[in-house]
């Protein structure tokens, strides 16, 4: 294959890539998407391999199939609700393959074709590989703690200490000098140094950040991927990769975006982390005002004689696995014509769309599924709210208290339905650590109980 | 300008076009989909793949190749595992006329 036939490969293949994620517009063209995105793959792993300076294929064939097993073996035995955890662990490998890739270009530039005249490594070559190699190993060890607080391998509570962000600075200054002597030297102990202080960096990076803010950092890391993907095509001069990486990383980096705003908060302020800390935030706010609790048969007595429902899932019920369940009771509750419907806020669960695959998981149609701007008007005429596993995106301090830490952040506003139906284990406050008034709202009833133990009771009763 | 254009412009202008292209259709994706959509980017990223076959692919054995075979696997379980899990989730999102196997039947 002639080096022009291969480039015009990748470049099928990136188009390819770019139907694919066009696809996801809506959920019957994703599913072609996908397809489009497996051929896209095959094209650039096939135009790659007929390239004549690979001759020994026994190693390619063996991780090929040894990797390709796990990964089929995992992506069909994973829980949806253990979804965030299963991408934060695949975007670590995007990320030690490109740290492996880049060191192998250092290692082997003929194969890369990277040399210049005087048998040296390029000067762009050496920039592009050094920033595929630092965004990389950022990439991995900040996954693999995101993959940690969200698998609970360790505490999902922010980790600080004094003069973190200063350390950080430092760390990050000493990459950029170690860069620039590699850049002007390429000898192998400086790209050992700083791929070894990016691993540290991805990991201090990632700590101080609460498990509530995961969805931006896992939005974020998958930004990160992206970009060291690209940083690895420019070394190999490969448009599919820089194509992909291009996309990969604006992908990210609107939906950290997106998140953010969900949040009300600057993404400086997400990555500086510290956010729900046990130190900071009004301790103890919960006041003792009386609150209405009510059983499983009141809830169903008054979901029965409701006209329309709205359910508000949140993070707690992929926890109690209680989606299944629930959709059972709204399937009940329809079939006695009752409206039911679910509103979504962009950063319930820990990554974005985690609720929306949740409910499609428990088969409920994704037309029944709605955003927050496209449902927040219809809470006022609705009959009643079932809020099961959310807390600080229905809490009306974020409209009305100026002084609380979430004021602005747009909420879903169930306050406003006749009746709000809480199903929480206590009144703990949520991730903010504030208390919701919700709570003690004359039109709400507490359901104290775990979230699936509750709908089982409720749906029994339908 | 007396020599011919530096192939990393070139290369800088597939970048910063296809950043844009990225863009525009990202924000076409619908938020539901988000999921799947972060699974599918994580799946075409391992396209890094091609960088690991041509460590992995010359005779002999050298660090290099070491390198491009632990790329390699881990490409592969991205690859594999990424397209699979997207393919999981997508067959899940279902609209009313449709109801799935095993589900509601609609009424």
């Amino acid at each position: 294959m002639s080096a022009n036939l291969t480039a015009l490969a990748y470049l099928v293949a990136s188009v390819l890539f770019v139907l694919a994620l066009r696809g996801l517009s809506s959920p019957t063209a994703a599913r072609r998407g996908n397809m489009m995105g497996i051929a896209g793959m095959a094209i650039a792993v096939i135009a790659t391999v007929v390239n004549p300076q690979i001759v020994s294929y026994e190693w390619i064939v063996a991780a090929i199939v040894v990797g390709g097993a796990i990964g089929t073996f995992i992506a069909r035995k994973i829980e949806m609700s253990a979804m965030p955890q299963l991408v934060a662990g695949f975007h670590s490998l995007v990320g030690l393959a490109a740290v492996f890739v880049a060191a192998a270009a250092f290692n082997a530039p003929e194969s890369f074709g990277i040399l210049d005249e005087a048998g040296a490594i390029r000067l762009a070559s050496r920039i592009e590989m050094a920033l595929g190699a630092v965004i990389g190993a950022i990439t991995f060890s900040g996954s693999i703690v995101a993959f940690a607080k969200l698998q609970e391998l360790v505490s999902g509570n922010p980790v600080q200490f004094k003069g973190q962000h200063l350390l950080n600075l430092a760390i990050g200054v000493v990459i950029v000098v170690l860069v620039a002597m590699f850049t002007n030297e390429p000898v192998a102990q400086w790209f050992a140094l700083f791929t070894v202080l990016a691993f540290v960096i991805g990991v201090l990076l990632i700590i101080p950040i609460g498990g509530a803010d995961m969805p931006v950092v896992i939005s974020m890391l998958n930004s990160y991927s992206g970009w060291a993907a690209a940083g690895i095509g420019f070394t190999l001069h490969n448009s599919a990769l820089i194509v992909t990486g291009a996309l990969v990383g604006s992908s990210g980096a609107i939906l950290s975006y997106i998140m953010c705003r969900a949040m009300n908060r600057s993404f400086v302020s997400v990555i500086l982390g510290g956010f729900g800390a046990e130190s900071d935030g009004p301790k103890k706010a919960k006041s003792d005002k009386p609150v209405k609790a009510g059983s499983s048969e009141d809830a169903a007595f008054l979901l029965k004689n409701a006209g329309s429902v709205i359910i508000v899932p949140g993070y707690g019920m992929a926890v109690a696995q209680a989606q299944h369940v629930l959709a059972e009771a709204a399937h009940k509750l329809k079939a006695q014509g009752v409206r039911v419907r679910y509103a979504i806020h962009p950063v319930a669960g820990r990554m974005p769309g985690h609720m929306n695959v949740l409910l499609a998981e428990a088969n409920v149609p994704y037309e029944d599924v709605q955003e927050l701007e496209e449902i927040n008007p219809d809470f006022s005429n609705t009959d009643v709210v079932i809020v099961i596993g959310a807390n600080d995106v229905t809490n009306p301090a974020a409209r009305s208290d100026p002084k609380s830490p979430i004021f602005g952040m747009p909420i879903l506003d169930v306050d406003k339905a006749k009746t709000v139906l809480f199903i929480k284990r206590s009144l703990a406050p949520g991730y903010a650590g504030i208390d919701n008034e919700l709570f003690y709202a004359p039109n709400t009833m507490m359901l104290f109980a775990d979230a699936k133990k509750m709908m089982q009771d409720i749906a029994k009763e339908l | 300008m007396e020599h011919a254009v530096d192939p990393l412009i070139w290369e800088l202008s597939i970048f910063v076009l296809a950043i844009f292209v990225g863009y525009y259709v990202v924000w076409s994706v619908t938020p539901a989909l988000h999921t799947p959509l972060m699974a599918i980017t994580n799946a075409i990223s391992s396209v890094i793949v091609v960088g690991a076959l041509l460590a992995a692919g010359p005779e002999g054995f050298s660090i290099a190749k070491m390198f491009g075979i632990a790329a390699m696997t881990l490409a592969a379980v991205n690859i594999f595992g990424g397209f699979v899990v997207t393919q999981r989730m997508l067959a899940m999102f279902r609209g009313k006329k449709r109801p799935a196997a095993g589900g509601q039947k609609a009424h």
